[in-house]
């Protein structure tokens, strides 16, 4: 039975992908978008890098659902793992390599995490990237001591102001009468570190957020003790 | 630049059939990391470096570290020896 099941469930697939290549061209090009976004992206957003300008400037409304895609995900795995058991034990103390890579790899972890939010509008990589490099280095610490506590109080009330500052940026632009997360502020001149108007402050709005949620998860999911299978 | 293509894809694909094939799980997700891996550089290659740092960040760094984590939490960290 299970066989003919996957036999159908691979005809099923064989089907639909070639229904897919007999009816799009991949030689051909699409250059509908793409053409008119290199156009005009530097000038509207005054974004250097184009990803940048369509993930936040024309598509921002899409990242704060990714964002709480993200969340929902974190939630529900927080929620599945539960809390550790009382007097559950700690795994032993990593050896001295680890530790002592730990220890150098943190700041390291730390600037390039903020490096890569702070220049997501002007070379590639961005909030998300860089968040997840943040959710890393503050992990790091922890694989190297169990049982070190971590302040989930204070993770999660970083993730709840990124996330209220990334909504709060986009409700500001209504107020000047435009749509919800129109990039307002100056453009300033596209390369420059200070330029894109809000779009950084949104990159840095998405980097914190990912960055406590995913440390906020993995924290959670190392305290929790290893089953005894 | 075809030839360096060539290899990585080779070893990314051989690297997916070593996540179906092998039994211990932790050799598996090592094997699930290189193909991460192969990914980003293939798209370092066709020029999408937003998407590489994605795959590397996320693909090969953070789902492997969940993924251990999970295998840690479910018992199935030590290979049966």
């Amino acid at each position: 039975m299970q066989r003919f099941t996957s036999a159908l469930f691979l005809l099923g697939l064989g089907l639909l992908i070639t229904a897919i290549f007999q009816h799009m061209d991949f030689t051909g090009t699409l250059p509908i978008a793409g053409d008119a976004i290199n156009a005009a992206a530097a000038q509207q957003t005054g974004a250097a890098n184009f990803v940048t300008a369509v993930v936040l400037g024309y598509r921002g409304f899409d990242t704060l659902l990714e964002l709480t895609i993200l969340f929902t995900a974190a939630t529900a795995g927080g929620l599945v793992l539960g809390k550790p058991r009382a007097g559950a034990k700690h795994d032993p103390q990593a050896g001295f390599i680890l530790r002592a890579g730990a220890d150098l790899f943190f700041p390291l972890l730390l600037v390039v995490g903020l490096y890569i939010i702070v220049h997501g509008h002007l070379t590639p990589g961005g909030g998300f990237q860089g968040g997840v490099i943040l959710a890393v280095a503050f992990f790091l610490p922890l694989l190297a001591r169990p049982g070190t506590p971590m302040s989930h109080k204070a993770v999660s009330l970083i993730e709840g102001l990124a996330g209220a500052s990334f909504i709060l940026i986009g409700l500001l632009a209504m107020f000047g009468g435009e749509a919800f997360l129109t990039p307002m502020l100056d453009k300033g001149q596209p390369g420059e570190l200070l330029s894109a108007g809000s779009l950084p402050l949104l990159y840095i709005a998405v980097g914190l957020k990912v960055g406590s949620e995913l440390a906020g998860l993995l924290a959670h999911m190392a305290a929790t003790e290893a089953s005894d299978a | 630049m075809e030839w360096l293509a060539l290899v990585i894809v080779i070893v990314t694909l051989t690297s997916a059939v070593a996540v179906l094939l092998l039994k211990d799980f932790l050799a598996a997700l090592a094997a699930f990391s290189v193909v991460s891996l192969g990914m980003s550089v293939l798209f370092v290659i066709v020029r999408a470096p937003d998407v590489a740092m994605t795959e590397a960040a996320i693909g090969a760094g953070l789902s492997s570290l969940l993924f251990a984590l999970a295998l840690r939490r479910l018992g199935l960290w030590r290979s049966k020896d």
